[in-house]
């Protein structure tokens, strides 16, 4: 199970400043079985939300927010209220708000920081992936993880080495880079790019004790002593 | 003396590069780096250029410190962490260097090496910000330095051919926000596509000192590689045709550099000369240009 947790609520705020509304669209899978996005953490999410004055103008649930064939299908059951909506909101891991992010040409925003996909036993449908670092940044990057798409990991732009959208390392990698600066630049938020001042928190890429805490992860194969207290009791 | 200084005075700045060798000995590198002296303002010295295991940055700059020759320390995020990288300033600080390019680095696949570890903890950006943080008394952790903090000119680089170039220029803006205050290009030998990339640069409101990048050309075969290998490096068919046509190879070098500093003059701050080796020809480049 993949672990998530929420943003803190001021990094929500400074996400959404500015924007006439937003529209949450949360993944049905591993939130709700970590009760990071269950539908008590969404009802309070929207809650907290409305009360620092962010107009939340729905949500919709999909289960697998990874699988983007599926996220395309149910996105076009609400279709008016996304093409209304300034943004999403978007309550999954790092995967689920990349697929997003390249099926609409909205700005995604990450409701949650990605603690740990785990060994990820469930499929990987695409080439979206999540590089676990606990300290989303996919707000400020057009929702295309420089992590990954970047051979070199950098945060705050492409190095010299991108040349004519390709990476250094081989003609046949596309620059993450020059991606992001693509995807900025269609959905209107070029200016992202000079506002970067991204600088990681590896501490948070440690999946702590507490972390692990509340959560049934590989409940069925860790021994249990090693099984949180919450889980024994149930 | 602070390249910045040099700016200031409304100096057309020169520096040029050494690289360190493979090996443990650096008395020849020493011998080349005479020629440059009272010729440049600064050498730079390469940060394991191109990702290839060799003496380090720091060592040789101090080398050339204790020989009265002013170091430009050249410092990559591929090898080390924050940590490291901070540790490294305050040692070029304490040695007598006084400029520092900060820079991303090449990847590790491209070098000697390919089978290590890239680290990338900081980024060119964030590399800057630290350095400029160090230079205010403060770690990046936020932790107070002990006595007086290093008093460092920072550097950054741009690759002017860039395709496509928008994404640099912001860069080098947010580059600039985070205490650059010089630049140093890529080699440059398409005069339009470099004040193309002025132009743009002025626009975006970039005000610190540009200097042009010169790679000397050796051969038609360097510079066909250079089109084929090197990002935004782009050498013209017809200086192609004269390293081919020339039985003179460093002569017409010489007098291409000469002719690409003479055309950049007016839209640069200064010339950094990359001689890959060629030190001994950089004293007629800068005869040849008046320089």
């Amino acid at each position: 199970m993949i672990v998530t947790e929420r943003k803190p609520q001021e990094e929500l705020a400074a996400m959404l400043q500015g924007e006439q509304g937003t529209y949450i669209v949360a993944c049905g899978g591993c939130p709700v079985g970590h009760k990071s996005g269950d539908e008590a953490s969404l009802a309070q999410l929207e809650a907290d939300l409305q009360a620092q004055g962010v107009k939340v103008l729905g949500r919709t649930s999909i289960d697998f927010l990874c699988n983007k064939a599926l996220v395309a299908l149910r996105l076009m059951r609400v279709l008016d209220e996304v093409q209304a909506t300034d943004s999403l909101l978007i309550v999954s891991c790092g995967i689920g708000v990349q697929a997003v992010g390249a099926t609409v040409d909205k700005p995604v925003h990450p409701a949650m920081n990605t603690i740990s996909v785990g060994g990820f036993q469930g499929l990987w449908p695409s080439e979206e992936r999540c590089g676990e670092c606990g300290d989303c940044n996919l707000d400020l990057t057009g929702g295309i993880c420089p992590v990954i798409f970047c051979s070199k990991s950098l945060l705050n732009g492409s190095c010299g080495g991108s040349d004519k959208g390709k990476c250094e390392v081989h003609k046949d990698i596309p620059c993450g880079w020059t991606l992001i600066y693509e995807r900025l630049k269609k959905t209107g938020r070029l200016e992202q790019l000079s506002k970067l001042n991204i600088r990681k928190n590896r501490d948070l890429m440690r999946v702590g004790p507490e972390r692990r805490a509340g959560t049934i992860w590989a409940l069925e194969i860790a021994p249990p002593e090693l099984q949180p207290e919450e889980a024994k009791k149930a | 003396m602070k390249l910045s200084d040099l700016f200031a005075q409304g100096q057309f700045v020169v520096t040029g590069e050494l690289g360190p060798p493979k090996g443990c000995h650096l008395d020849h590198l020493m011998h080349e780096a005479e020629v440059l002296r009272g010729r440049v303002a600064g050498i730079n010295v390469t940060d394991l250029q191109a990702a290839a295991m060799r003496l380090g940055s720091l060592v040789t700059c101090k080398r050339l410190v204790e020989h009265g020759l002013p170091p430009v320390l050249q410092i990559v995020c591929r090898d080390r962490n924050r940590i490291s990288l901070q540790s490294e300033l305050l040692g070029a600080a304490e040695f007598g260097v006084e400029n520092v390019l900060c820079l991303t680095g090449d990847h590790n696949i491209l070098g000697d090496h390919p089978d290590s570890m890239p680290v990338f903890d900081l980024d060119s950006v964030s590399l800057l910000q630290a350095a400029t943080g160090l230079m205010g008394g403060k770690d990046m952790a936020g932790n107070d330095l002990e006595g007086d903090p290093p008093d460092l000119c920072l550097g950054c680089v741009v690759n002017p051919g860039a395709d496509p170039v928008e994404p640099q220029i912001i860069k080098l803006r947010v580059k600039e926000e985070a205490g650059a205050r010089f630049c140093q290009t890529q080699a440059v030998y398409d005069v339009d596509v470099f004040k193309r990339f002025r132009d743009a640069a002025n626009q975006a409101g970039i005000k610190m000192p540009i200097m042009a990048g010169l790679v000397m050309l050796k051969s038609a075969g360097m510079a066909k590689y250079m089109n084929r290998m090197v990002a935004g490096v782009f050498v013209p068919a017809p200086l192609i045709q004269r390293m081919t046509a020339t039985d003179d190879k460093p002569k017409t070098s010489i007098e291409i550099t000469v002719e690409l500093i003479d055309s950049l003059r007016p839209c640069c701050d200064g010339v950094h000369i990359m001689s890959l080796g060629w030190d001994q020809y950089v004293p007629a480049v800068l005869d040849g240009a008046g320089l």
